[in-house]
């Protein structure tokens, strides 16, 4: 610890730090420049489809990012945070219905589609405020941090802690998948919501549109990162990671764990829930499948494969891991869900600190103090 | 209590800003006294474990206490502590905390600091980190976030860095200390708490001859600033910082005096030193 060293040199102080932001600005700068400048013949012409598959790895990569602070640095396992994510694209998905005014199939000025055919007259009290763009950013924030607000309060406070906790991150999230397939809660049912129109005034097919899009999803991660990297170097961070080491002897000298957890699992729901706002509008889709239970485990293991606890790792994990699923699914699709338990098996018991922790074995003197497996 | 004030306190539990965590109370020792116990009693199953024990520890102390297993010296200690409450007795810190009216935390806070026989350190931080955590001050969420350590706190640390002897350990991991280094680390946690009193249970247990030495000296130059009250079975160690040695024997207090004092004393001879 250097407590006199300037802020930006200690957040850049890591190699692991420094690669995956030049990488960042790298890919933000090229991508679009690739897709807009060079036509579609031209053989250094990126397709619309490749920059939006890029966006969302980014999203995914901020959402590991969340789940690897909490898990990582304060050891809490959260097996919901799929959830937070899905919560912060229903927000944004309910932006982009409410933009599609009478270009729907029912051409209803105020209705969506599905409401229209559900023969609802009037809008929900809920879906009230989301036509403003700066009210559904307030509740891409609000929603997710709330609920997690909520739900750490009552977890942490009756200090419901290792696989218990796991366990009811999952039960949440199965539950808001059960209510959002419902058609009387007011979403959309299965279908969710899609057919978007536009985005603040710019139609969401648009080459300029996706590429901002991508670019708010680079800038999105780089600052959730940041945020992040700031947290975990600052006093802030070595109290959470005592509280994942030794918890009660962390309470014992004065800190309050439940305070420390609760703020730290609310804000990595809210980094979870602006990942999500940003994949909605690059994908075209929400639905509840966003809320199943796999969804939230296929995180964590991102993020054991990448290597937890340093932040790089997760979004490497997230990224590579993904790479690997389009690739299965597109080519032995029915094969997938045992390659990824076959992948975390293989790397819980020969990878422990995952692939930034074999690279780092490979580029000797480089090496970070890693802490150990925090447990489950 | 309308909406906007109970938000408040909502936010200000949670992080901790406004109010600053200032220790509560402090012990008054104006009487040269630090602690007091007396007639403390405790069962367990009928089994007194101790039995009306008194006795007084003066403030700047250094107090050794020895007895065969099972006098209940560990038992001591858990009441000082509020790990284990007595069936009878009282038990003040200095003239005006009673210490059985407080929690454990409470009593950490008031400025007792326990160091346990194994050593509890923070493993995966560095030593410095580990006096950083332990540092007394706001500990609140937004103090920890947003401000870095008081030049205070920092001359602190250095200032018990020296102390403990671990100034050139000072960026190593914990977990890598031997366990000697832990032991000291832990009691430097301790004083970083600003701990007034210290109960140490057993701290030479397991340590190669250099290092018990080098803590009777820590002990040692602690002793004025700080009380410490020190259960050891190593007889050599207590000799070479004895000031003053409680027997502990079936639960109270058999003798008290000068090392010399108690191996001479007949009754102190029969039960535990003639062996
Ligand atoms: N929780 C408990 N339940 C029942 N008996 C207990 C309990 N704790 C301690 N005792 C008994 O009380 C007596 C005093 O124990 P204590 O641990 O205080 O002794 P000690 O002086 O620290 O011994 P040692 O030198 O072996 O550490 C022992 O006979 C012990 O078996
Ligand atoms: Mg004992």
């Amino acid at each position: 610890m250097k407590p006199s060293t300037p802020l930006m040199e200690s957040l850049l102080g890591e190699r692991g730090t420094r690669i995956f932001l030049s990488v960042l600005v790298a890919t933000a700068v090229l991508v679009p420049v690739l897709h807009l400048t060079f036509d579609a013949g031209s053989p250094l012409h990126l397709s619309s489809y490749t920059m939006t598959l890029i966006g969302k790895y980014m999203t995914y990569a901020l959402l590991a990012v969340a789940v690897d602070l909490v898990w990582g640095y304060c050891g809490i396992l959260s097996l919901g945070h799929a959830a937070f994510f899905a919560l912060g694209g229903y927000a944004m998905g309910m932006y982009l219905m409410r933009q599609i005014g009478t270009r729907g199939v029912y051409a209803d000025p105020i209705l969506p589609d599905f409401m229209v055919f559900l023969n609802w007259k009037e809008l929900p009290w809920f879906w009230q405020g989301f036509d403003m763009f700066w009210f559904a950013a307030l509740m891409v924030i609000l929603v997710p941090g709330l609920l997690a607000l909520l739900f750490g309060w009552l977890a942490f406070r009756s200090r419901v802690t290792g696989v218990y906790l796991s366990i009811i991150t999952q039960a949440l999230t199965y539950a808001l998948m059960l209510a959002f397939f419902r058609n009387d809660m007011g979403f959309g049912g299965n279908n969710g919501l899609t057919d978007f129109k536009d985005i603040l005034g710019f139609g969401i097919n648009q080459p300029g549109t996706r590429v901002g899009l991508f670019v708010a999803s680079a800038i999105a991660l780089g600052l959730g990162y940041l945020a992040c990297r700031y947290i975990t170097l600052s006093r802030a961070g070595r109290v959470v990671q005592a509280i994942r080491d030794a918890e009660s002897r962390t309470r014992f000298i004065g800190y309050r764990v439940e305070s420390y957890k609760l703020w730290v699992f609310t804000f990595s729901a809210v980094l979870a829930g602006i990942a999500g706002a940003l994949y909605v509008p690059q994908v075209g889709i929400i639905n509840p499948s966003e809320f199943q239970p796999i969804n939230s485990i296929e995180v964590v293991i991102w993020v054991a494969v990448g290597g937890r606890g340093t932040l790089y790792g997760a979004v490497a994990g997230a990224v590579i891991v993904n790479y690997a699923k389009s690739y299965f699914t597109a080519a032995v699709p029915e094969f997938w869900l045992y390659a990824l338990g076959a992948l975390f098996v293989l790397v819980t018991l020969f990878l422990p600190r995952g692939v930034v922790g074999l690279a780092d074995r490979f580029t000797p003197g480089s090496r970070e103090p890693v802490p150990e497996a925090a447990k489950a | 209590m309308n909406a906007s004030t109970a938000l408040r306190q909502g936010w200000q539990k949670v992080f901790g800003t406004g109010a600053r965590s200032e220790r509560p109370i402090a012990p008054d020792t104006t009487h040269g006294t630090i602690l007091y116990l007396e007639d403390i009693t405790v069962s367990f199953d009928g089994f007194k474990a101790l039995n009306a024990l008194t006795l007084y520890v003066d403030a700047g102390e250094l107090r050794c206490i020895i007895g065969p297993n099972g006098a209940g010296k560990t038992t001591m200690m858990d009441v000082i502590t509020g790990k284990t409450r007595p069936d009878a007795g009282s038990a003040w810190f200095g003239q005006t905390i009673d210490l059985l009216t407080l929690t454990e935390p409470q009593i950490a806070e008031a400025g007792i600091g326990r160091k346990f026989q194994k050593p509890t350190v923070f493993e995966q931080h560095t030593v410095l980190e580990n006096l950083e955590l332990a540092a007394a001050g706001n500990k609140s969420i937004w103090a920890t976030l947003f401000s870095p350590l008081t030049a205070v706190q920092r001359d602190r640390i250095d200032h018990v860095l020296e102390t403990v002897r671990l100034q050139d350990r000072r960026d190593t991991r914990a977990g890598v200390l031997s366990h000697g280094q832990k032991q000291w680390l832990e009691i430097g946690m301790l004083l970083m708490q600003d701990a007034q009193m210290l109960l140490v249970d057993e701290p030479v247990a397991g340590m190669t001859p250099q290092e018990v030495e080098r803590t009777a000296e820590l002990l040692l130059s602690l002793e004025g600033q700080h009380s410490v009250v020190v259960v050891e079975h190593d007889m050599n160690f207590v000799r070479s910082i004895a000031r003053k040695v409680t027997v502990l024997h079936e639960g109270h207090v058999l003798a008290e005096g000068t090392m010399d004092q108690v191996q001479n004393d007949a009754k102190v001879v029969e039960v535990y030193l003639g062996e």
